[in-house]
């Protein structure tokens, strides 16, 4: 149907690789440079290099814009969640040393920190996503013939 | 922490970041709902438990006198984020959310009227990031997480003010114009906050107080003042720098307009008033010399340039969003003076701005939904057509003149006696030149409103004013004539506002 066999072979190959990259980049954020901005920018490019290749209409098969406005608002809940269960635990809003009683390791910490990065990832994830769905669904107002 | 008196104490200590977060936090499940009506009650009720908050912060520093301080995750200031409320900020705060509360209620028939349903809910849930950063810029004591809440408010705003689009393209054009000018804002106060950074190494606001003491003679914490200055004046519109909110205001949805021209620049105005007063000290030099060589001639000429543009307008909402302008000349006034009657004054104002403000654009809003009206010469006859909000209305108009019996009279009162005591003659004269011109452009719509007779065939459109209008409407306009004949509320806020801003400049 479609004569670029290369491309599409080889996005087959490399999308799965720039996903576990991106959650890579996420988990590992913690201990060296990345976190949930960088790797939702990275996980995000996986779906545009799909849609780049195989086509807007089936990119939006894979992950139907609903989906991303679910996902903006969900990553921006699990962000603010964290505070609200911080001071359900009984501290300050995102005082994370309450999350978990092991204070000395700061495992408290570590556990806020990536809560809050997971809703991160998903938000930038998802933005990204949106923002290039919206430029590319978008048809010019002036029709070309019209020019 | 204080004790509440409204709230129960677990959330009353709580309070200053419940009042950010819950905002916040609503506005994504609105964000993924379908329906308008439900993303309505969402916001409602968001707007609702801010308010809560905003009350209770209110009374907690009545009672005592105290300054609440809230260590963001636990962390002590001046090394952590602080959410710091005193008398200043906690007037703000119940402006702010009151004001949210009210223009919600009229939300809900005019965004049925004027957004597309589909875009109902997301237009919610922006809202709400827009007042959970409003609230963030008022709360906050710590310079460049002030930065990040303006940066929150002003996004979704950029959005909100693109919406009109569906009834005239050229929202588009002004949403845009308000990001570039906005964006610049933001930069230049960034800018400064670093200077001040460089030059003291913190950027809690208290602490800033404290070392900034000794460092008059500092040329990068002068520079450092001087982009905030500029910075905020662009978000808060003052005269040479108020080119994107004549067009932001006029084509907005009526709604966004109510609550910008009730809330967004008040906000930009306060944090003026605690940089200039609060962080830096007012008896240093080089603050006294920018606000009074600088602040207060472009303040007198905002009043009357801009006031003189309004009388040339043909667009009802572009002509008051010129006199919103002047009437952030008179509020810059007040703060120029440096002296504590005339901060109070410029706070006082503030106040009184956004209950007449709201009354106008509430009711042009109301006239925008039953006739679609928005020039001047298609106001003839509505006062006959719609008695209740062109009564309204009126009552707004002449809050604004400044006549007596309405909040607009106290506060020019109040700003006069500044001056006299300040023996700035000419502020007094740029006073009473400025409150002409508005009689005149006031009279323009006045007259339509009620004198000319309504043209023919107008008569058979008549609609009636949705309730949800009329109630929050009525109120305010209530509001005017009410806090404009027992002036002692109001003035006992402004009077504590003030307070709070120049005796903590001392470094507390």
């Amino acid at each position: 149907m479609t004569p670029h066999v290369v491309l599409r072979v080889v996005s087959k190959l490399l999308i799965p690789l720039i996903i576990v990259y991106g959650f890579y980049i996420h988990f590992h954020g913690e201990y060296s440079p990345g976190g949930g901005f960088q790797a939702g920018v990275v996980l995000a490019s996986s779906i545009i290099l799909y849609a780049l290749i195989h086509g807007l209409d089936a990119a939006r098969k894979a992950f139907p814009p609903y989906a991303a406005r679910v996902g903006m608002a969900l990553g921006a809940f699990i962000f603010a969640a964290v505070g609200f269960v911080t001071l359900i635990f009984g501290g300050d809003f995102f005082e994370y040393t309450v999350l978990h009683p092991d204070v000395s390791h700061g495992a408290g910490q570590h556990i806020g920190i990536i809560a809050v990065e997971i809703g991160v990832l998903m938000t930038v994830t998802c933005v990204m996503i949106a923002i290039f769905y919206a430029f590319s669904g978008r048809s010019p107002e002036i029709p070309d013939g019209d020019w | 922490m204080t004790v509440g008196q409204w709230l129960p104490t677990a959330l009353a200590a709580h309070a200053p970041v419940l009042l950010v977060a819950v905002p916040l936090i609503l506005s994504t499940p609105a964000a993924i709902l379908r329906t308008g009506r439900a993303g309505w009650a969402i916001a409602l009720s968001g707007a609702l438990l801010a308010l809560l908050c905003a009350v209770e912060l209110f009374l907690a520093t009545r009672a005592d006198g105290a300054v609440i301080s809230y260590a963001l995750g636990g962390w002590p200031p001046p090394f952590g984020i602080e959410f710091r409320v005193d008398g200043l900020n906690a007037a703000l705060l119940l402006l702010l959310t009151g004001a949210a509360v009210l223009a919600l209620i009229f939300a809900r028939p005019s965004v049925e009227n004027e957004i597309n349903a589909d875009k109902r809910s997301l237009f919610y849930s922006a809202f709400l990031v827009s007042l959970s950063g409003l609230a963030g810029v008022a709360i906050t004591g710590d310079a460049f997480n002030l930065f990040v809440f303006l940066e929150i408010s002003s996004i979704p705003t950029y959005a909100l003010i693109a919406m009109g689009a569906n009834r005239d393209r050229r929202a588009l054009t002004s949403a845009f114009n308000y990001l570039v000018m906005g964006a610049i804002g933001a930069t230049f106060f960034v800018i400064g906050v670093g200077f001040l950074y460089m030059a003291t190494g913190t950027l809690n606001m208290a602490d800033l107080a404290r070392l900034l003491v000794d460092m008059d003679g500092d040329r990068v914490v002068r520079m450092g003042f001087a982009f905030i200055l500029v910075g905020l004046g662009l978000k808060a519109a003052l005269f040479p720098l108020h080119l994107w909110l004549p067009g932001a205001y006029a084509y907005a949805p009526s709604f966004v307009t109510v609550f910008l021209a009730t809330t967004a620049t008040k906000v930009a105005f306060y944090v003026i008033i605690r940089f200039s007063f609060d962080v830096f000290a007012i008896d240093s030099g080089f603050v006294v010399n920018a606000l009074t060589y600088v602040v207060t001639p472009l303040a007198i000429a905002g009043m009357i340039v801009a006031s003189a543009q309004a009388l040339f307008q043909t667009d009802v909402r572009r002509l008051l969003a010129y006199s919103s302008v002047a009437q952030a000349g008179y509020m810059m006034l007040g703060l120029g003076m440096g002296s504590q009657a005339g901060v109070s004054a410029g706070v006082l104002h503030l106040i009184n701005h956004a209950l007449m403000k709201g009354v106008l654009f509430m009711a042009l809003g109301a006239f925008a939904i039953s006739y679609g009206v928005r020039r001047i010469e298609n106001c003839k006859g509505l006062g006959m057509m719609m008695p209740m909000t062109a009564s309204a209305f009126t009552l707004g108009a002449l809050s604004l003149i400044g006549v007596p019996f309405t909040v607009g009279f106290i506060s020019k009162f109040y700003l006069i006696q500044a001056a006299l005591a300040q023996g700035w003659i000419f502020a007094v004269a740029a006073i009473l030149i400025s409150s002409v011109l508005a009689v005149f452009y006031c009279y323009r719509i006045l007259v339509n409103l009620w004198v000319t007779p309504i043209p023919e065939g107008r008569r058979d459109l008549a609609q009636p004013t949705p309730y949800l209008i009329l109630v929050p409407l009525v109120g305010l306009a209530l509001a005017n004539l009410v806090f404009g004949v027992h002036a002692a509320p109001l003035v006992d806020i402004a009077e504590t506002a003030a307070a709070a801003a120049i005796n903590a400049g001392t470094g507390s």
